[in-house]
């Protein structure tokens, strides 16, 4: 949040599309939802069974639809 | 699987959710980066505290965030609880979780609120484009600005309607006055051609259906329907969580032996934090 405020001038070159500042910012909330998941909803402690029943299809099916997203949308209107 | 019937349906049903979340999300980012001249910065949008004066960007979605977050931690703790059989922790720590999410419920619907009212006002082109106004030193001027004079600040009334020809008889006498697109990169037009776009234009202020002050029509429509979606799954997690923490106080967990729904419930109300964290972060950050 402090990084979002003050915005350090180094952090906003552009890099894979949008600014470091955005890079960080995504990283640190895939690391919070992690941890939500994890140690929150308990499947740290799960069985293997059911971590992959949780994580696979959910880390092939949205990872893929984000990059058909944003792939193809760039396509559009230009 | 190692779990019983009723936490693994719960969990599949969160999957299905997430999905549907991660659908929504990514058709907003598709938006997002199309238009991103014309798709308004967040930090410019969401810019008040209930109670304060001035400018302090996202300060508020700030705290939504850390109250939700805090309530998911009390869910864990009641959770905790549970399995040790300790009625009287459980039925503490829910009724804090329970707090925690009418919070956040009613700090949302303050922001929409806000967010429908209206800040500084904008401009709408003949072709529905949003374009803000800027004076001589790049600093964007609300209309209560532009029409009373800089010493009333921002807005002395936010509740104020200005019509079209009062600002536009305020922009034609100011020269130093332009528009400029209100997006990362947006582009700046020089007066003439400012006050032509106002003239076969209008006047906008706050948001509803049909455009907003903010910038691209879509950023309304996106903001009421993402946020309209977690809201309501937040508003239905605390109705939830407010029968099992009836059932909690009836002793009905202690009688069948176990706080298993507890830890059910718990799984959707971190759930729906974990939904916050990322609309949050794509909505307000990016």
């Amino acid at each position: 949040m402090v990084l979002g405020i003050i915005k350090p001038e180094f952090l906003l070159t552009q890099v894979i599309g949008t600014s470091i500042l955005n890079v960080v910012f995504i990283l640190l909330t895939l690391v919070k939802a992690g941890y939500i998941v994890q140690v929150f909803m308990h499947v740290k402690y799960e069985k293997k069974a059911m971590k992959y029943a949780l994580y696979l299809p959910s880390l092939i099916l949205i990872p893929y639809l984000t990059f058909i997203l944003l792939t193809e949308g760039s396509y559009l209107f230009s | 699987m190692g779990a019983r019937y009723g936490k693994l349906m719960m969990w599949f049903f969160l999957l299905s959710d997430a999905l549907t979340f991660s659908g929504f999300l990514t058709a907003y980012g598709l938006m997002r980066f199309k238009y991103e001249s014309t798709w308004p910065i967040a930090e410019n949008v969401f810019t008040h505290f209930p109670g304060l004066e001035g400018d302090q960007p996202l300060l508020y979605v700030a705290l939504m965030t850390f109250i939700l977050i805090m309530s998911s931690v009390t869910m864990v703790l009641a959770v905790n609880a549970g399995e040790k059989m300790n009625r009287g922790a459980v039925t503490n720590w829910m009724l804090w979780t329970i707090v925690g999410g009418f919070i956040f419920v009613g700090s949302q619907a303050w922001e929409w609120y806000h967010f429908i009212m209206g800040d500084s006002g904008a401009v709408e082109t003949a072709r529905q484009e949003i374009l803000h106004v800027y004076n001589a030193e790049g600093e964007r001027l609300s209309f209560s600005q532009i029409v009373h004079g800089m010493e009333e600040g921002h807005a002395s009334n936010h509740g104020e309607t200005f019509t079209k020809t009062e600002v536009l008889s305020s922009m034609k006498g100011d020269a130093s006055l332009y528009l400029k697109e209100p997006g990362k990169a947006g582009r700046a037009f020089t007066h003439a051609e400012s006050v032509a776009f106002l003239e076969a234009g209008d006047v906008v202020q706050g948001a509803n259906m049909i455009h907003n002050e903010y910038g691209r029509k879509q950023f309304a429509n996106f903001f009421f329907f993402i946020t309209g979606f977690h809201g309501f799954h937040v508003f239905s997690g605390v109705v939830i969580n407010f029968v099992i923490f009836y059932n909690v106080l009836l002793g009905t967990y202690e009688r069948r032996g176990h706080y298993r729904m507890v830890e059910k419930v718990g799984l959707y109300w971190h759930f729906v934090d974990l939904v916050w964290v990322f609309v949050f972060t794509f909505f307000y950050l990016v």
